[in-house]
């Protein structure tokens, strides 16, 4: 079969010249008009200032605007630009995170005092999603590690889990008429994954707080784990002697297990997980990746797992 | 029993201004020609291959469902859109060449590796190209040249392939999504709606035998 490659294919050939001309004028009318009503919740970003980090990627940024328009959000809906449009509803202020179980400090945190008593760091992370797409982002947050040690898990504690605010009033994902999933969203690690510097809890992104759509005022990020961990507008961290349900996990045990770590080898059932597609890398026509394990940072985690076999433990 | 049918309605049905059928696939085509000029123009959002992709599938499935509810459309209601069916059928085989082909081209940029090892691993890719194979015999014989050639009978029998392919598009959406959002789910209800009324209407036949005309 003959098929010429794309790039030789220039949008005069398919349609000429004072066709798309005319098109396009209409189209930046038609787009104004969109976009004022497509963001009416967006909130103020604050600025934050953050420190360099050594475990910063120097690879190409996503562009601030698709990280922030092309977003899983479910709680906000299931299309990737609903987050952008319906997360405005969520009131992100005044918030408190709660940190419970078996800890010697429990205690809950205003998100103002949290950002205040935290060395804030900027790292950017590569972000690979499940569905097989991939950003680089410039994440603002703190290692969850700091936040751990001011509660002081006891030694029974094993596990971390993560609980999503659960606002039906503000959310419309959770007022939909079939639960994508069973609400409020979960999250868990292991602690030894949690103690791990590269795991930290993001407060902003590209020098600003968080916008609601990524998940303000505070999600966790977890860069060499597919992107659905990485829990957002946490309010609850428990920690639990137990492996915790997460909310995927729950919703589908065979495809998304509880450690979730990128890996190349082992495809989601459904689909493979050999390659991603770099978002905002060459448009239509950008070519995959190949994906990395661990989704590149095998060096720093891969100790975590050894012994253990990564197609059991998905 | 089509012909019968047909006959029929176009003496009870509305007399609706005829277009040329022409104008059909002009305007069928639009969505194709926006889709592609606004993905090479980084219209597309932060993923435009996936977008063109998934919106080229489900304007194939819509057209799908399009010709589906001719029938019901001229029993129930007497409207009679009989001669605008083939351009209707056509331009869902020929929306599902045009997303089999981005699949094909930019979003596995010709990897056959990786596409014989979808086809065979992976159910969507398995019911989506068994669809699309399905959907081509159904596109050649879609002229009056093969009807002569086959005859009336087996022309339709051939054609009745069109409700599984109906039945795989459903399949091929709700399995490439992740948990089970509505959108899937409402284009395989309406499906099972459009597969579900002639089904009981044939058994609705059978049940009570046809008077034949002297």
């Amino acid at each position: 079969m003959l098929i010429r490659r794309p790039s030789d294919i220039l949008p005069s050939e398919i349609t000429p010249r004072e066709v798309y001309l005319n098109r396009r004028q209409w189209m930046a009318g038609a787009a104004g008009l969109g976009l004022a009503a497509a963001f009416p919740g967006w909130t103020e970003a604050a600025p934050l200032s953050a420190a360099k980090s050594a475990f910063s990627t120097d690879e190409k940024l996503t562009s601030r605007e698709d990280v922030t328009s092309y977003n899983n959000y479910y709680e906000f809906g299931v299309d990737k630009d609903d987050p952008a449009k319906n997360a405005g509803t969520l009131k992100t202020s005044p918030w408190r995170v709660k940190i419970d179980g078996l800890v010697s400090k429990p205690q809950e945190i205003g998100i103002e005092d949290l950002i205040k008593s935290s060395t804030l760091e900027e790292r950017i992370y590569r972000m690979r999603c499940v569905e097989g797409w991939s950003m680089v982002i410039p994440w603002v947050g703190f290692p969850l590690a700091d936040l751990i040690k001011r509660a002081e898990p006891l030694g029974s504690a094993k596990y971390v889990a993560f609980e999503t605010v659960n606002r039906p009033n503000e959310m419309s994902g959770l007022r939909s008429v079939l639960p994508v999933l069973d609400w409020p969203y979960t999250e868990g690690l292991r602690l030894d994954e949690a103690m791990h510097p590269l795991a930290i809890l993001a407060v902003g992104l590209y020098g600003e707080t968080l916008p609601n759509q990524n998940g303000a005022p505070i999600r966790l990020v977890v860069p060499w784990k597919y992107g659905f961990k990485g829990i957002k507008s946490i309010t609850r961290i428990s920690f639990v002697e137990k492996q915790p349900q997460t909310a995927w996990n729950k919703q589908a045990p065979s495809e998304y297990g509880f450690y979730a770590n990128v890996n190349p080898n082992v495809d989601h059932p459904r689909w493979s997980q050999a390659t991603e597609r770099r978002i905002g890398e060459g448009g239509l026509f950008a070519k995959r990746r190949q994906t990395l394990m661990f989704n590149g940072y095998a060096e720093q985690v891969a100790s975590l797992y050894n012994g253990m076999d990564l197609r059991k433990y998905y | 029993m089509q012909d019968r049918a047909s006959v029929q309605a176009a003496k009870k049905g509305f007399a609706l201004p005829q277009v040329p059928k022409i104008l059909v696939y002009i305007v069928g085509f639009i969505p194709a020609v926006w889709l592609f000029y606004a993905g090479i123009t980084d219209q597309l959002g932060a993923d435009p291959m996936r977008t063109l992709e998934q919106e080229l599938g489900e304007w194939a499935f819509r057209f799908l469902i399009a010709t589906l509810t001719i029938t019901p459309l001229r029993q129930l209601f007497s409207i009679n859109l009989l001669r605008y069916r083939r351009a209707i059928g056509l331009l869902a085989f020929y929306y599902a060449l045009l997303h089999l082909t981005t699949y094909l081209v930019l979003d596995q940029g010709l990897d056959f590796a990786a596409i014989g090892a979808d086809i065979v691993k992976r159910p969507y890719i398995t019911i989506g190209m068994a669809t699309f194979l399905i959907l081509l015999p159904l596109a050649i014989t879609s002229n009056n040249a093969a009807i002569r050639r086959m005859g009336g009978q087996a022309w339709a029998k051939l054609h009745k392939f069109v409700y599984l392919a109906a039945i795989g598009a459903a399949l091929h959406f709700i399995l490439v999504v992740k948990s089970w959002p509505l959108e899937p789910l409402i284009y395989a209800a309406i499906v099972a709606v459009l597969l579900g009324y002639r089904l009981v209407r044939r058994l609705g036949r059978k049940a009570e035998p046809r008077r034949r005309p002297a």
